[in-house]
Formats: structure tokens, sequence, C-alpha cells
């Protein structure tokens, strides 16, 4: 095993974990404002991903494409929540579960009837050249960097966002207590309005960005919503930077034990991404970030 | 919203009573005997079956979700062991599929009992999260190590259940038997449910540190609804081999695990009689619409998003609360 092959891998794993990230915050920021944990998140990723193709296919500059594709997905999961969570909203959280659950089916099943079962491929942001980092003749493709570099951005703005304005600290407020961000007045329905509508923009970011490296299929989100919850528990449920730190973790695990392990064996890379995941939370139930209690 | 964690005491159930609870289940009984009468050809009886083997394993995770308020993502790799269990003894070893069923069983106690120790540290979403990868990482053990499970290709070719000679290869046959283990588990699960322990897992949900304090034994009987749960999911695994004839690992993934729970939640929780209404409305749904191609997953989500909605309770609830006032009567102690 060469260094060079290892940085690769290091490389691969952080892209992948970028996405994962993003997938977990999108995570976090629900199961902040309702308790609940949303498993259409998934399918937020996949309708990203599939929009920003359609857009980029039918002669959309790129960047229209992926703005259309996230502005159509935040719409999305806000009506998501004006339709099917509103409405239920007193219901214990595991019936709220399940209603994600049908919204996960409902949506997939869209995604299947508009785009058909077969993977569509989506053209790199900036070229397909690999640009050489000069250590042991590594390299980085640009789609790598543009995929880190969201990552980077957007959790600039969500803390940004959390610091400086009033909708922000509103938001965190609900999430440290959501009782009492009620009783100082903060309108709980429209932060679980704004939590949703927010997940979806963060899952459609990322199904679009990772589109030209994985393409764009029905069911991508399935595992891209799984890894991505389990990215946001293994950092600690509700914590943002807990999240990132998820993500960014299993994907190098993930990456790593691919590469690493014995030929025959790369099989079971997911395996061990999960059992470290579990080795973590034996040593730490409440994830690595998290603040714990909480059911 | 307003009650994170769901935890107000799961009622008792309307059928507490013991005189009640055999009325109930007598006639449940007598349903389940006439009913291949009324149902034509062996696809019915089929479907039948598979809405039976799917109650067992519906209503060990009801005692674990609706009695002990613990939830498990990964109940299909239970069901799975089972089915390995009684498909590599049959299939290598020639052995008796009784002896599969009991191992089939055993084998997913014995798991769970390992694994529920350290797993059932993790609280809500946590746990959720724990029994999600184990059951990702069973799943993917029975792909890859293909020297005991042959992969994806699956394993045939193991003998059906028989009694003194008399095979149960056919589905009437089969249908009987499927029925039978459902109502002796249900009536086992409902016992459990009345007896000493299944005041301890209703104290457990409703507030474990008060729980904790009056004595009961927080951990050891969260492990024992936890074994039982699997114990059913790996029975009923067995049970689904043989009347398969064939297991191969797509049956048991990550989709299984939670079709199972919208099952426990659709019918009701810590409701007995709301799982095999939740088993059988789940599992007939998809079947039904699996033959009307493309629109059918837009359908089913749909349908499982709207019973949600209006019946947050599940079917049982829903529906008992809407005969008793169609009767004019107060719809009886709120089910929430």
């Amino acid at each position: 095993m060469t260094s060079s092959a290892v940085i690769q891998y290091l490389i691969s794993g952080l892209t992948l974990g970028s996405i994962y990230g993003m997938i977990a915050l999108g995570f976090a920021l629900i199961y902040n404002a309702t308790g609940i944990v949303n498993f259409a998140q998934g399918e937020f990723v996949t309708l990203g991903a599939l929009i920003a193709i359609s857009g980029s296919a039918w002669g959309l500059p790129m960047p229209a494409a992926v703005l259309a594709a996230v502005a159509a997905v935040t719409a999305l999961a806000a009506a998501l929540e004006w339709g099917t969570i509103r409405p239920a909203r007193r219901a214990s959280v595991i019936t709220l579960i399940i209603i994600t659950v049908g919204a996960s089916i409902l949506l997939r099943g869209a995604a299947m009837w508009l785009w058909g079962p077969d993977p569509l491929p989506m053209r790199p942001f900036s070229g397909e050249n690999p640009i050489s980092l000069g250590v042991a003749g590594a390299t980085i493709l640009p789609q790598h960097l543009w995929i880190m570099g969201t990552l980077l951005v957007t959790m600039v703005t969500l803390s940004l966002l959390g610091e400086k304005t009033q909708l922000g600290k509103a938001l965190r407020a609900t999430a440290v207590n959501r009782e009492a961000a009620r009783l100082v007045g903060i309108p709980a329905e429209r932060m679980v309005r704004l939590s949703f509508a927010l997940s979806g923009l963060l899952g459609s970011l990322a199904g679009a960005i990772v589109a030209p490296l994985s393409m764009g299929q029905y069911d991508m989100g399935i595992m891209l919503g799984l890894k991505g919850f389990a990215a946001a528990i293994l950092g600690g449920m509700g914590s943002p930077p807990g999240a990132v730190l998820g993500g960014l973790l299993l994907g190098t695990l993930e990456s790593l034990g691919a590469g690493l392990s014995p030929t025959g064996w790369s099989g079971y890379k997911d395996a061990i991404a999960f059992a470290i995941m579990l080795v973590v939370l034996m040593a730490k139930p409440t994830g690595l970030l998290g603040r714990g209690g909480k059911s | 919203m307003s009650d994170p964690g769901g935890r107000q005491a799961p009622p008792l159930s309307p059928d507490a009573l013991p005189r009640t609870r055999t009325a109930w289940f007598i006639a449940g009984a007598l349903v389940a005997a006439g009913l291949p009468l009324g149902l034509r050809g062996d696809y019915a009886l089929h479907l039948a079956v598979a809405v039976g083997i799917n109650t067992i394993v519906v209503l060990g995770l009801n005692l674990l979700m609706g009695y002990a308020g613990q939830v498990s993502l990964g109940q299909a790799a239970f069901v799975g062991v089972g089915a390995y269990a009684s498909a590599i003894l049959g299939a290598k070893l020639g052995a008796s599929p009784w002896l599969g069923l009991l191992a089939g069983g055993a084998l997913s106690a014995i798991i769970a009992a390992v694994v529920g120790v350290p797993l059932l540290r993790l609280r809500g979403h946590y746990l959720a999260m724990g029994t999600l990868g184990f059951g990702m990482i069973v799943h993917i053990v029975m792909v890859q190590w293909e020297g005991l499970t042959t992969g994806t290709t699956g394993i045939s070719g193991f003998a059906p259940l028989s009694i003194a000679g008399y095979r149960l290869d056919s589905e009437i046959r089969m249908y009987y038997l499927v029925a039978a283990s459902a109502l002796l588990v249900l009536a086992m699960a409902s016992n459990i449910i009345n007896s000493r322990v299944g005041r301890a897992l209703r104290a457990v949900h409703t507030s474990e540190a008060a729980a904790g304090t009056s004595g009961v034994d927080i951990s050891r009987y969260k492990l024992q609804v936890f074994v039982i749960s699997a114990a059913l999911a790996g029975f009923a695994g067995s049970l689904y081999a043989h009347h398969a004839g064939y297991v191969n690992p797509d049956s048991f993934g990550f989709g299984y695990s939670i079709q199972l729970v919208v099952m426990v939640v659709i019918g009701g929780m810590a409701s007995i009689w709301g799982a095999i209404l939740g088993a059988g409305s789940v599992s007939l749904l998809a079947e039904y619409l699996r033959a009307r191609q493309e629109l059918s997953p837009m359908i089913f989500g749909c349908v499982l998003v709207a019973v949600m909605v209006f019946m947050p309770d599940g079917l049982w609830a829903g529906s008992s609360d809407f005969v008793s006032r169609l009767l004019g009567r107060k719809a009886q102690a709120e089910h929430s």
C-alpha cells in the first residue's frame, strides 16, 4: 500500500464524507425543531440530483440548473411539512416518523416515474482533469474540490445565520429547548417549516454536487439518507458540528476500509463503517458531540 | 409534537379481562379456521400464509416498541437469521425441518441476547440507529459470506415441514400451521402484557426513572423483550423459509425492517390485535399494488401518509373509535 493510494482514499473519503455531512446537517435541523428523524431526507438528495441533471440536459448553464434544483426541492420540503407533518402535529413522534417514511416512498416512486429506473450522468462543474497535489503523486478532481468547498461554505453560512440573524437565533433557541423557545414567543410552527425548507435545501444541494461523481438515480437517496442519518447519530443527534464531523469520519472510514481491506473483502466496506459506528456508540452512547438524553 | 417522547402509558388493552380475552381469542381462532373456506385458490392462501408469518414478527416487535418503548430498525436481520438457519441446516446437513424451526428461533434469541446487552444501553433515535447498523451488518454478511450462505444466489433444496410423514407442502397445510402458530404467539403476547412483566414494561415505557426507583430491573426487562421479539422473528423466518422453499438476502434488508415498523405503527402500537391488522393491511396493500406497476410506490406512500395523518394511533384504535362513535357511545378510554 503506497502513501499515494492512502492519500487518494482519504480524498475520496473526505469528499463522500462532505456529502454525508450535508445530509446529516439536514437531519439535525429537523430533529432539533421537531424531535423526529426525517426518512425523506435521502429523497431530497435524489430530487436535487435528478432535477439538476434534467436542467443541464435541457441546456441550462450549470449554476442555473443547480439553483433551480435547490429552489424546487426547498419549496417541496416546505410543502411536504405543510401537507403531511403539520396536519398530524399532535401525533406521537413515531407516527410522524412513519409519515416521513410514507413521504419517502411517495417521492422515490415519483422520481422513478418521472426519470425512469436507470442512472443518469451529469457533466462535472469544471472539467475532469485531475489536479496534482504535488505530494506522492496524489491527484484531486475538480469536482472533489467543489464538494468540499460547498460543505465549507454551507457551514460558514449556517453558523453566520445562527449567530447574526434573528431567525437563526430563534432556530438555535428552538434547538436548545423547544418548550422554552415557545414560551418566549418564538413561533414553533414557523421554525418547523423553516427546518424542513433548510433540510430540503441542504439535501438537494448535496445531491446536485455529488451527481457528476455518482450519477443520479431514483433510489440513490436510500443509501445516502441512511449514511447521513448514521453520520448525524455518530456526531451526536442535533449537533451541527457533530453532523459534519460524523459525516467526514464515516466517509473516511468507509473509503479507507474499502481500500485497505484484503482482496475479496471489499464487499464488507459498509459493514466496517457501521461496525465502527456501533463501537463509537458503545463508548459514547450519545454520539461524539451529542448532548444526550433526549429520546 | 407537544409531547416529544410520546411517553404516555399505553392503555390496558380493551380485552384486558381474562374472560374477554378468551372470548376474543376463540373468535380469532374461529375466523382463522374458517378463513380458507372464503379464500379461492392457492394464491389467496399463499398471501394468508405471508400475512400470518408477518403477524408473528409484528407481535414480537409490537411488544418491544409498544410496551417496552424500544425501537428496532433491524428486525429483518432476526427474521433472516431464522430463515438461513433453517435453510442451511436443511440443505447442507439434511437436518429435520423441525430442528431448523427450533434452531431459527434459538439462534436469533442467542444473537439478540449477545448484541442486546450493549445495544439496549442506547436510547431513542440512537437505539434506532444501533439496531439499523446491526441489521445492515447482518444483511451484508448474508450477501458476502458465500461459503455459508451462497451469497445472492440464495439457498434452495431443503425439505418442507412434515408431521408424522404428512408433508406440509401445500398452501392449505402450511396455512393451518402458520395460523395456529400465530394464534399461539398472540395468546402468549397477551399473557405477557397482562402479567407482572407487562406491568413492568408499561412502567418502563412511561418513565424509566420512576420504574427504576420503584425497583423494576429496567435493563433486564428490556433485554428479555428484545430476546423474545428476536426469537419470534427467527421462528417466523424459519416458517418463511420452509413455506417459500428458497431464501435470498434480498428478503431481509433494511426495506423489510422498515416495513415491519410500519406494520406495527399502522396497526397500532401497544395493541396485539392491531398487530394482525397492521401485518395484514400492509402486506396485502403492498401485494395488491405490486402488480400495478409504475404508480404503485406512489400510491403506497400516499396511503401510508393518509392513514397516519387521519388515524395517528393506528388502524385498530382508529377503527374502534369509529365503531364506538357509530354506536353512539363515547369513545372509550383515549387511545393515545
